[in-house]
């Protein structure tokens, strides 16, 4: 038995200006998140006898900076390393190297007990709405956990808080001792966000929050991430696949690939002038649901496969799929570099030659 | 208005009368300890050589059940087929199981979703492959050896004469696709059913895997039936799209007709639930309220009825009378209360203007 | 491969070594913690008669006044070259491998196990055969047909199996099958393989038969398990989209993943089978290592006891290397890692 939904209503008013269209990153805006050089190697184990040791190259000397109210994503194919970077931020990994700074405070490496207070600040939302709900507690409890592990008693007590949560994101507050299995997806996804808002987080890191969902149950929930970021003053940082989710929801946007950023910008800056070829051809290799553009479109296609991780091609790690790659792509590794001016002055490129601000992509905006 | 038929003609080249596979209100209900589900309740399409079909709809919709029965795999004891699907004019409903076996692999094949949990881990690519070809032609493991090389080659596997030796978990996820479409072409069959066949693929390796299929298509002048929840993927492929909801047809029509001027509410909300990537960022999606039905106790009348937005304008006869699949007139099927006229002033002036 | 073969072979001799440090400790170490004395160890071999001096000679000449990890050396040189012992009647040569002098009769062990070895083994090899056979075969057929009279009918006789102690199946099966009926010998009988092969299954068969029904019944259960969950799998669907007959689907796609658990725990079960068969030697009344070490504890005699459970051990660890090496043939993902 699945809990019928009525139709999702915040308690948010969502009727103000249109944001999202003409998202306009406010370069003015303090930074809340700086991350410089992050490294993250995972040591392969070879065997006692054979004693050469590799590591899996996961995130490779990564920076950028996460604005305050912003949603910026980062973007990649699997095994770019985008999942690893957000267990990065969040410290559910240890870096390897490198540097994440929260609100100007170093927490690279603070301990468990030092982060703790941290972790009100910066939550997580995760893909599987099915495996991280504990099945044998009811919403109630599972929303109202971060309460109790940060020792936390809201005002009008949990019970009360957590039914204002549970309305927050769209369902009802008689759902509070309701389990997670008489819930449909897209309902267990809403549980988890009210779990994550719990504690009035400033900074949410969102691991493929809709890519589990069924298309419409998607939008809902696309809409409730955005809605409650006008509301409750969030900043995002989302990890996705889907570049049309992204494209939709993102202020600026990190495209990595091998455990590298390859470009980096605004949001229409980076839709509507890729500059980087991988990029190009990724933007290209969407499928889009107009059967006027099939026979138009002009798609690059690329060869082969992602190389592997653990040896990964030198200097420019693109270059062995790249069809403008030249001796110096395999010799000497591009560096992250402004490419853009004025306006488009926060769009960074790593490459030798990139593409004309015109590219093949040419998708109209 | 007439209700959907066999002989009617759906897409580019209509040939009437003998479609390569026709299915006539096909039913899958499956007995459980909760009650009868319904996953597939009266649906009925079809489908000639050369041409694209695209399933649409999400989880629990009934499209990969209606691929299953159309392969004749649904072996459960609880699970009752009637209506009928024929194959080149072969019936296949409550035919022999033998006969089934033998068509299935030869004239008809599928490819699925996750190429690594689909392959057996214990066997080389090769092996597997050689294993589908001797099954349906006597020839020596030579040369079976040799055509399963040859058809690595054709879905561009690098290296084929070696890895032709490798076994599945050595393929990347797109190679392991490309070896799982080698292996369900070796007979050249058909009818080939791709159920969700880049889901779990990257968007790079997704493009490459869309153009093989078509390519492949063309090469083999087979049927394709694709099943997917991506709205995209269809619009690249399909010939005609059959959108599905709570296991049946909720419109059916050419893919121009379904992205162009879709009549049914239900594919108005996916579109609305979309971001679209070809235009300008919109300012909020639209979503489709609500949560798909339980199988077990579908809503009386139109199961979308619901859902819909559009259900008060119309009135009860949503609620109480099941829409059936009707021609607009165009060679266009909409399961819909809305009189046609009434759906494409709403399309036209509400909810088009809304998506761009 | 080879990399693979080599670490796991270095892994079984790890094992094997550890196994025998924790039997020593238990035997010869404990016993000094519960208060034992290496006088009291030493009466054991000249007996409660002899003097004082006698006993204090002999346990200097067994080495019980020196410190543990050196007996346990001498104890480890004797069992890989072989060692001399001298318990008072004069120095006697112990050849490799020496698993030490039993306290009882004074005669090296070695000797003993090796005499009782082949009928454990004879016991261990037949009851496997039977029970892989119909085990397996009960297994799948119930997982196939799963809710069928076959599958309710088999499941309850497999958990009838498994409640009903080998002493009470082992008594009734003699007292029917040989007493009354007289189709077998009765217990207490062992004919070597060597001298007549007919007579030697013949004796065993009941011992085979009351073994197998025990481990049938869990093979059968596990079986049908794994049948049950390889059968859902996505490439059993695949094998049938391309057109396999059933029957090639159930043994080459299905059972091939299946037995894959069901090789570990055989591996298991039947090294350790070896030597610990007690109730079924003892109701058969099989001259096995069971009995031997069973013999051993009743008699306090811990040389023996130790030189079964060494055996014990080497043959648990040959039988996971075995297994392990299986593993790999059996499924391509170990060895191509």
């Amino acid at each position: 038995m699945t809990t019928s939904e009525t139709e999702p209503t915040p308690a948010v008013d969502t009727t103000t200006t249109p944001r999202h269209a003409s998202r306009t990153p406010d370069r003015e805006r303090e930074n809340l998140l700086e991350v410089e050089d992050l490294v993250k190697h995972f040591p392969i184990k070879g065997g006692f006898l054979s004693g050469s040791k590799s590591a899996v190259q996961a995130v490779d000397g990564v920076s950028f900076t996460v604005r305050r109210g912003e949603t910026f994503s980062i973007v990649g194919e699997s095994g770019c390393g985008k999942s690893t970077t957000a267990r990065l931020i969040t410290r559910l990994l240890e870096p390897t190297a490198g540097k994440v700074t929260f609100e100007g405070k170093d927490i690279t490496h603070l301990s468990d007990g030092r982060m703790r207070p941290l972790r009100r600040d910066i939550q997580m939302i995760f893909q599987d709405p099915y495996s991280s709900l504990n099945p044998r507690h009811t919403v109630g409890k599972i929303v109202g956990a971060p309460y109790k592990l940060q020792g936390v008693e809201p005002e009008g007590g949990r019970k009360k808080a957590v039914q204002a949560l549970l309305q927050t994101v769209g369902l009802s507050p008689e759902h509070y001792n309701r389990y997670p299995h008489e819930f449909s997806g897209g309902q267990r996804q809403r549980i988890g966000i009210a779990r994550t808002l719990a504690l009035k987080p400033r900074l949410i890191v969102a691991d493929e929050p809709v890519s589990a969902l069924d298309v419409s149950i998607q939008a809902q929930v696309v809409n409730l991430l955005e809605d409650l970021q006008q509301e409750l003053d969030l900043t995002y940082v989302m990890i996705a696949h889907d570049l049309s989710v992204v494209r939709h929801v993102s202020d600026r946007v990190a495209v990595m690939y091998l455990g590298k950023i390859v470009e980096i910008g605004d949001r229409d800056d980076l839709y509507d002038r890729p500059r980087h070829p991988y990029t190009v051809a990724m933007l290209s290799a969407v499928p889009v649901p107009d059967t006027k553009r099939r026979h138009q479109r002009e798609r690059i296609r690329l060869q082969g496969d992602v190389p592997s991780p653990i040896n990964p091609p030198t200097a420019c790690r693109f270059h062995t799929r790249c069809w403008k790659a030249q001796e110096i792509c395999r010799t000497e590794e591009p560096l992250l570099l402004q490419i853009g001016t004025g306006a488009e002055s926060g769009h960074q490129v790593a490459c030798h030659f990139p593409e004309e601000p015109s590219g093949p992509a040419g998708i109209p905006g | 208005m007439t209700t959907l038929t066999p002989e009617s003609s759906r897409g580019p080249a209509p040939s009437p009368g003998s479609h390569y596979l026709e299915v006539a209100d096909l039913q899958v209900h499956f007995t459980t300890d909760d009650g009868v589900v319904k996953s597939v309740d009266g649906l009925s399409f079809h489908l000639d050589r050369g041409q694209t079909l695209g399933i649409v709809g999400e989880s629990g919709s009934g499209k990969s059940v209606t691929s299953m029965a159309v392969m004749g795999l649904h072996t459960a004891k609880n699970a009752h087929i009637s209506g009928s699907i024929k194959l080149g004019g072969q019936e296949l409903v409550g035919a022999d199981k033998e006969t089934v076996r033998k068509l299935r692999g030869k004239n008809m094949a599928m490819i699925f979703q996750d190429p690594l949990s689909s392959m057996h881990p214990f066997y080389t690519v090769g092996n597997q492959i050689v294993e589908a070809y001797r099954i349906h032609n006597d020839v020596s493991r030579k040369a079976a050896r040799a055509h399963a090389i040859e058809m690595l080659d054709r879905v561009g596997i690098p290296e084929p004469g070696k890895r032709v030796d490798a076994f599945p978990h050595q393929f990347s996820g797109g190679m392991r696709q490309r070896a799982m479409i080698a292996m369900s072409l070796s007979c050249d069959p058909d009818l080939l059913i791709a159920d969700e066949p880049t889901t779990a693929l990257d968007v790079t390796v997704q493009a490459q895997i869309l153009d093989l299929i078509r390519d492949l298509q063309k090469e083999f002048d087979s049927a394709v039936v694709i099943i997917t929840h991506d709205l995209g993927v269809v619009a690249e492929l399909a010939d005609d799209i059959l959108v599905m909801y709570a296991g049946r047809a909720a419109e059916y029509g050419s893919a121009e007709q379904l992205f162009n001027s879709p009549e049914h509410p239900y594919t108005w909300g996916l579109l609305g639930s979309m971001p679209r990537f070809d235009k300008a960022p919109t300012d909020r999606l639209l979503p489709i309220k609500g949560t798909p039905p339980s199988l077990i106790q579908v809503p009386e009348g139109c199961a979308f009825n619901p859902r819909c937005d559009f259900q008060p304008r119309v009135g009860s006869a949503c609620l109480v009378e099941r829409p059936d699949l009707h021609d607009n007139g165009g060679d266009h099927f909409v399961a819909c209360h809305i009189p046609p006229a009434e759906r494409q002033k709403i399309w036209a002036q509400e909810i088009s203007p809304r998506l761009s | 491969m080879i990399s693979y073969i080599i670490r796991r072979l270095i892994a079984a001799v790890g094992l094997v070594i550890v196994i025998t440090m924790i039997t020593f400790a238990i035997f010869y170490l404990m016993p000094r913690l519960a208060g034992a004395t290496p006088e009291t160890l030493a009466t054991r071999y000249v007996g409660r008669t002899a003097t004082g001096a006698t006993v204090e000679q002999t346990a200097q000449r067994l080495g019980f006044y020196d410190p543990v990890p050196v007996q346990y050396w001498h104890w480890l040189t004797g069992v890989v070259n072989g060692t001399e012992f001298d318990i008072g009647s004069g120095v006697e040569k112990c050849p490799r491998p020496c698993l030490g002098y039993s306290f009882r009769n004074k005669d090296p062990v070695t000797p003993e196990i090796m005499r009782r070895l082949p009928v454990s083994f004879s016991l261990a090899v037949g009851a496997a055969v039977l029970w892989l056979t119909f085990g397996v075969a009960t297994g799948v057929l119930s997982a196939l047909r799963r809710g069928s009279f076959f599958d309710r009918a088999a499941m309850t006789v497999a958990l009838a199996g498994v409640s009903m102690p080998i002493f009470w199946t082992g008594v009734m099966s003699l007292s029917l099958f040989s007493y009354k009926l007289g189709w077998t010998p009765p217990g207490g009988q062992y004919t070597k393989l060597s001298d007549n092969p007919l007579e030697w299954a013949h004796g065993l068969l009941l011992p085979w038969i009351t073994l197998a029904l025990l481990f049938s019944a869990q093979y059968a259960r596990l079986t049908r398990a794994g049948m049950l969950e390889t059968m859902g799998e996505d490439y059993i669907r695949t094998a049938r989209a391309k057109g396999l007959r059933e029957r090639r689907v159930v043994v080459k796609h299905g059972l091939r993943a299946a037995l894959t658990p069901i090789v570990t725990i055989f591996g298991l079960d039947f090294g350790l089978l070896i030597g610990s068969a007690v109730l079924t030697e003892t109701v058969f009344g099989l001259p096995g290592l069971g009995q031997l070490a069973i013999d051993g504890t009743k008699n306090n005699d811990l040389p023996q006891v130790l030189g079964v459970v060494l055996l014990i051990a080497v043959f648990v660890a040959i039988a996971n290397l075995v297994v392990d090496l299986l593993y790999a043939v059996i499924d391509p993902r170990v060895r191509t890692k």
